[in-house]
């Protein structure tokens, strides 16, 4: 190996140490007891060693009750902003008037909307509704996180002809059955790349979901928000309570890691 | 596709829909609740300019304002820094640099608000530690005062969207041909002048691309800065996001809160519609 190839080689060790660090104090600390913190904090569990934080924070959080309804929320939210995001962009891809162009400006132009400038008054108006639940939730999903899927979908729908639409309308299909049963089949890649963008956001979020939820559908950050607060300062559990929260995501990254670092490329680029 | 057909409406209408009651009619009703005297419920008064006045002199939303400014300077130039760096690391040939890919990515997918609390640990448990074996004296004492919160919020927010910022300078760097460098390497060019006027000239799309997203995502953080520091000491490590979400549902107001968030969203959108200016004068340029 050439001396500027090992050196490259040896940097890169080194980074990718830096980067694991905190995992590793993670993961360690989080099988010791409060005394192996608090004596070794740098060192492996060791003779401090114990797994009952685990079982401990699991009840503490209210483990099962929050991954499922992050899990519930993010999945059901996912499935509705790709098709209906498909549908739309759709639309107003075939459509050539100006109409269709305005309504997509209008689309792009809540992008430039951030969140916090919506928050006070969209809560309070959901709130008159008695919609401050995971539904209500979802279909602010839809609300926040369209513009950029329609504009993601948009691009794609523009690369397949219209003339397919054409001779699938002179045998009889009307347009729901062309979207869906050859447009949309059509889309899969872009609706991979649709879907990781917005699995990844839905899934950590926790400023829109704290405005929203009642406490009995806390989802995993909420919970852990929650857990800190009464917890103050028991690392032993905290670290337990942080693994078990990353586990479902780092599990995610592992087995579609290809898609996850497409699309969200995809997403900033376009 | 007809205007007046029922399925262009049909098609448009749960994601039109939304996007209307989600983000259009609540930004028009809060522009306008920004003018009142709101408590969250019910307004009596029309206050003219007074909520955006009264700004001018809210000690915590300015001090709010300069710390964000100065975190985003900071890490609009640490992030594109270590994103190139690593992008140009791991694009190097050589075994195992798909694995640092993977590694230095990974903390991106961790919520904000986890790794706010990961980092608390490691710079209130462990800083004093490392201090301790190692005579670092500078190690102690973190996030007890602004200096060591605004690094700190620094330290987790590259620590996280490094990898984000790498993957899309990776992006750039394999679209650029092995053959021209190929071909400046026969030339005799060295590995630096080639990075100077071969990569870097090839790789500038790239640059305006993390340049505004590290820029809009700076001035946007929460999470991270409610985890790590909570604000504190004595909201010194305030950021804009927090001080708004603070101004409305700790203190309950709710009409200040909102001419906060007009002002943020006049920054925000600046620097979305400034990107999008110089996109368009770059594409009629080339």
């Amino acid at each position: 190996m050439k001396k500027g190839k090992l050196s490259i080689v040896i940097l890169g060790i080194l980074l990718a140490v830096l980067w694991l660090f905190p995992f590793y104090l993670l993961l360690t600390n989080s099988f010791k007891t409060p005394k192996g913190i608090f004596n070794s904090v740098l060192s492996l569990p060791d003779k401090f060693f114990t797994i009952s934080n685990y079982p401990e924070a699991y009840e503490a959080l209210n483990f099962l009750s929050s991954f499922l309804h992050s899990l519930i929320i993010t999945v059901i939210s996912v499935i509705l902003l790709v098709f209906c995001s498909a549908m739309a962009a759709y639309a107003l891809q075939r459509n050539h008037s100006r109409l269709s162009s305005s309504i997509l400006l209008l689309f792009i132009s809540a992008m430039i909307i951030p969140f916090q400038s919506v928050m006070i008054p969209m809560t309070a108006l959901f709130g008159k509704v008695q919609a401050l639940n995971m539904w209500g939730l979802i279909f602010m999903y839809l609300g926040f996180n369209a513009s950029l899927s329609i504009f993601l979908f948009q691009g794609s729908i523009g690369s397949i002809s219209e003339s397919l639409d054409e001779s699938a309308a002179m045998e009889g299909a009307n347009h729901w059955q062309i979207f869906r049963k050859i447009i949309f089949p059509m889309l899969t890649p872009m609706s991979v790349t649709v879907a990781v963008l917005n699995i990844v956001t839905i899934w950590n979020d926790y400023l829109l979901p704290s405005l929203v939820l009642p406490e009995e559908q806390y989802t995993i950050p909420l919970q852990m928000f929650m857990f800190f607060g009464q917890f103050t300062k028991q690392w032993h559990l905290a670290m337990a309570g942080l693994t078990l929260a990353i586990i479902p995501v780092i599990i995610f990254y592992m087995f579609s890691q290809k898609y996850i670092i497409k699309g969200m490329t995809e997403g900033a680029v376009k | 596709m007809k205007n007046k057909s029922t399925s262009f409406w049909l098609f448009l209408a749960p994601t039109l829909m939304a996007l209307l009651l989600v983000v259009f009619i609540p930004a028009l009703v809060g522009l306008f609740y920004s003018f009142t005297n709101w408590d969250g419920l019910s307004f009596t008064n029309f206050v003219g300019w007074n909520n955006y006045l009264s700004l001018m002199s809210d000690k915590d939303f300015i001090s709010a304002f300069w710390f964000t400014v100065k975190f985003v300077v900071v890490t609009v130039i640490l992030l594109n820094v270590i994103g190139l760096g690593l992008a140009l690391l791991v694009t190097q040939k050589f075994k195992g640099n798909n694995f640092l890919k993977t590694v230095f990515f990974m903390p991106n997918l961790i919520g904000g608000l986890i790794l706010g609390f990961i980092w608390q640990f490691i710079f209130t448990e462990v800083f004093p530690a490392l201090a301790n074996n190692l005579g670092l004296n500078f190690l102690n004492g973190w996030l007890t005062n602004q200096a060591t919160g605004f690094w700190g919020l620094v330290i987790v927010t590259v620590w996280q969207m490094g990898g984000y910022i790498m993957i899309i300078y990776i992006a750039y760097l394999q679209n650029i041909p092995d053959e021209i460098i190929e071909a400046a390497k026969i030339d005799g060019a060295s590995a630096w002048q080639r990075f100077v006027n071969i990569t870097f000239p090839m790789i500038a799309p790239a640059f305006t691309v993390c340049m505004f997203l590290t820029l809009s995502n700076g001035f946007k953080i929460y999470d991270q800065n409610l985890s790590l520091t909570n604000g504190g000491p004595y909201k010194s490590t305030q950021m804009l996001a927090l001080n708004i979400v603070n101004t409305a549902y700790t203190e309950n107001d709710f009409a200040r809160a909102e001419a906060k968030a007009i002002i943020f969203f006049i920054i925000v959108a600046s620097i979305a519609l400034i990107q999008v200016y110089y996109n368009k004068k770059k594409e009629v340029d080339l």
